[in-house]
């Protein structure tokens, strides 16, 4: 096995107003590289607050976080947000709900818009192009967002996400906004994505039937892991 | 793609927004330029004019030196004399280089106009106040003999009200001598347009004053003191000595005092613009809270932000400025007129001169100021924390 994720005792409290909301309650879990982990449970379950506390998105307010076998938080370390986006920058890729592409870029310039704040990272034509033809969106790279289907957005935003060749990818529910057969046909390409390519999945979801893609569910129940 | 192809292209986004601030922008540079251009057409003609004035004193009989500096700017009424031979006198001293002596006469002709006005008669001796006003030139016709005792020369404007041309038949008030005309001036700009010209001795036997003079024109050789000159000039009865350098300054005062409330209408203008940019970008920044929340999720750093919405803040002014300069120079002419038509003096010469400065000058400020009012808007972008924007989703 090879531990790529380990939480330990990962707890988030925030306050509203004068109360106190756990929303992550000394939850431990590992994953493995090229698992496919499917976060399940109820709205307001934690689930997103955990996803952001793994995707370095967020700090926890105590337990320990180590990716690829390095302290992430914990031990008396909390990260600026300077040094987190440098860890995000170099682990993770992210899909949202909501697929937040530029109006105003083409498809080709949405994929490549990671690499503007990361210049060490640009692809070479080949890489892109053999990602869009993955995806199938290569006939599309100089359409606008708003010439493509719901479907097509997210597989731009997917390749967006991937493009600087991340370890791990983040979905936090990624197929929210699709149609059934929309959902199943990004249901496969992150399946395939995880079997061909070999990156570990993560996938934040409502939908039982995306989250039977996964080797791995966590399943939360007021910010307390089940099982 | 780079962070600038970004910017530019983020700006296309709500295009009429983008063009109506970039309009604001242009209309603030073109208010600018024009001040600014104005400032220095006015000054730099006013200088011209009254330095080509010919003189570099003038003496008078004594009175109120603004109603002096009025005499020789605008021509006058309600005149006062001196006499002949103290004029003369001072004109053969020794520093004296060139002098010209005047008699001006004003007299109200109730047919002028609608409501009647004063015309105004100037006696100039033929052999000198040529030589000293050089910048007059002749639309048609030339100056009166040195001898001459009925010819005269109109002014631009005076031709034109008497509806005269070279050759034509004039009767004086006061006099049932025809004078015939023999020149017309080019058009200057000046008093000197509404004037009619006559022989010193013609003009005063005209209208009755033997053996008096208005005016006298002196320029000095170099080597003179002239602040020593003025000083004897001071010792004579009944005269007052306007120095051309004092009343240059005096004006130059006067607008200098104007120059601060154009200046300050130029700031005004410079606000609008910066305001007008903040509250652009700024609103531009709360409708892509989200996305800048994702940018920075997939590694944009705050400095990343920070300098995408400046670039985007630049473009606007600079575009916004390069347009305001164009549509300056371009209407110039235009803004001129509208200046000439307001004001109740404008010098001759151009009254609005954009040059290089100017036009480098405006287009850094503008931009400048649109940078500092694209600050608060991109500190904000650049602290968004991309789990917020997730959060909002």
């Amino acid at each position: 096995m090879n531990r790529f994720i380990e939480a330990h005792d990962l707890t988030k409290t925030y306050s509203r107003g004068a109360e106190q909301i756990t929303a992550l309650n000394n939850v431990s879990f590992a994953v493995d590289k090229g698992d496919i982990v499917s976060v399940v449970g109820a709205s307001g379950s934690g689930k997103t607050t955990l996803v952001n506390v793994l995707g370095c998105l967020d700090n926890p307010s105590s337990g320990t976080l180590m990716i690829n076998h390095k302290v992430i938080f914990g031990e008396g370390k909390l990260l600026s947000e300077p040094a987190l986006t440098k860890i995000r920058r170099a682990t993770f890729g992210y899909v949202f709900q909501k697929f937040f592409l530029i109006p105003t870029l083409s498809v080709k310039e949405n994929i490549l818009l990671p690499s503007v704040f990361q210049p060490d990272h640009t692809p070479d034509d080949e890489s892109l192009y053999q990602l869009m033809d993955m995806l199938g969106i290569a006939r599309r790279e100089n359409h606008l967002p708003s010439q493509l289907s719901g479907g097509e957005m997210q597989r731009v935003a997917i390749a967006r996400a991937l493009i600087h060749k991340p370890e791990v990818l983040i979905a936090d529910e990624p197929t929210g906004n699709l149609d059934s057969k929309r959902s199943n046909e990004i249901k496969d390409l992150l399946l395939r994505l995880n079997q061909e390519n070999g990156i570990t999945v993560i996938i934040v979801t409502h939908n039982p039937d995306i989250a039977k893609i996964g080797n791995k569910t966590l399943e939360l129940v007021d910010g307390k892991l089940m099982g | 793609m780079n962070i600038f192809q970004v910017s530019s292209k983020n700006l296309l986004r709500r295009k009429l927004r983008t063009f109506f601030t970039v309009f604001g922008i242009m209309l603030s540079t073109w208010v600018l330029v024009t001040l600014l251009g104005f400032n220095k057409g006015y000054e730099q003609s006013l200088s011209n004019s009254i330095d080509g004035m010919g003189f570099q004193i003038v003496l008078t009989a004594k009175g109120c030196p603004y109603e002096a500096a009025t005499l020789m700017l605008k021509g006058g009424t309600g005149l006062r004399y001196m006499p002949e031979d103290l004029v003369r006198d001072v004109a053969s001293r020794p520093e004296v280089l060139q002098a010209t002596a005047m008699l001006m006469h004003a007299e109200f002709d109730p047919n002028k106009g609608e409501n009647g006005g004063t015309t105004v008669f100037l006696g100039v001796d033929p052999k000198t106040y040529p030589s000293m006003k050089p910048y007059l030139q002749f639309k048609q016709g030339a100056w009166f003999a040195d001898d001459a005792k009925d010819e005269i020369v109109l002014g631009y404007e005076a031709a034109e009200l008497e509806q005269r041309e070279v050759g034509d038949l004039m009767i004086l008030p006061g006099s049932e001598v025809e004078y015939k005309v023999v020149g017309i001036l080019s058009r200057t700009g000046t008093q000197d347009d509404g004037m009619i010209y006559l022989p010193l001795t013609a003009t005063q036997k005209v209208f009755k004053k033997e053996g008096e003079l208005t005016m006298l024109g002196i320029r000095l050789k170099p080597s003179v003191d002239q602040n020593a000159f003025e000083e004897s000039l001071y010792q004579l009865p009944d005269v007052q000595v306007v120095s051309m350098a004092q009343v240059k300054n005096t004006i130059m005062s006067l607008v200098s005092s104007a120059k601060a409330i154009v200046m300050s209408i130029a700031f005004i203008a410079f606000l609008i613009a910066m305001f007008g940019v903040l509250n652009t970008v700024l609103m531009s920044v709360f409708e892509r809270f989200q996305e800048i929340g994702i940018l920075k999720s997939m590694g944009a750093l705050p400095k990343d932000i920070f300098k995408m919405i400046l670039i985007e803040t630049t473009l606007l002014c600079a575009i916004g400025g390069l347009f305001g300069i164009v549509i300056a120079y371009g209407f110039s002419g235009l803004s001129e007129a509208a200046i000439r038509y307001f004001l109740p003096f404008a010098p001759t010469g151009s009254l609005i001169i954009i040059d290089t400065f100017i036009v480098v000058f405006s287009f850094i400020s503008i931009t400048l100021i649109g940078l500092i009012g694209g600050i608060y808007p991109a500190w904000r972008a650049s602290h968004i924390r991309p789990l917020d924007s997730i959060r909002s989703e």
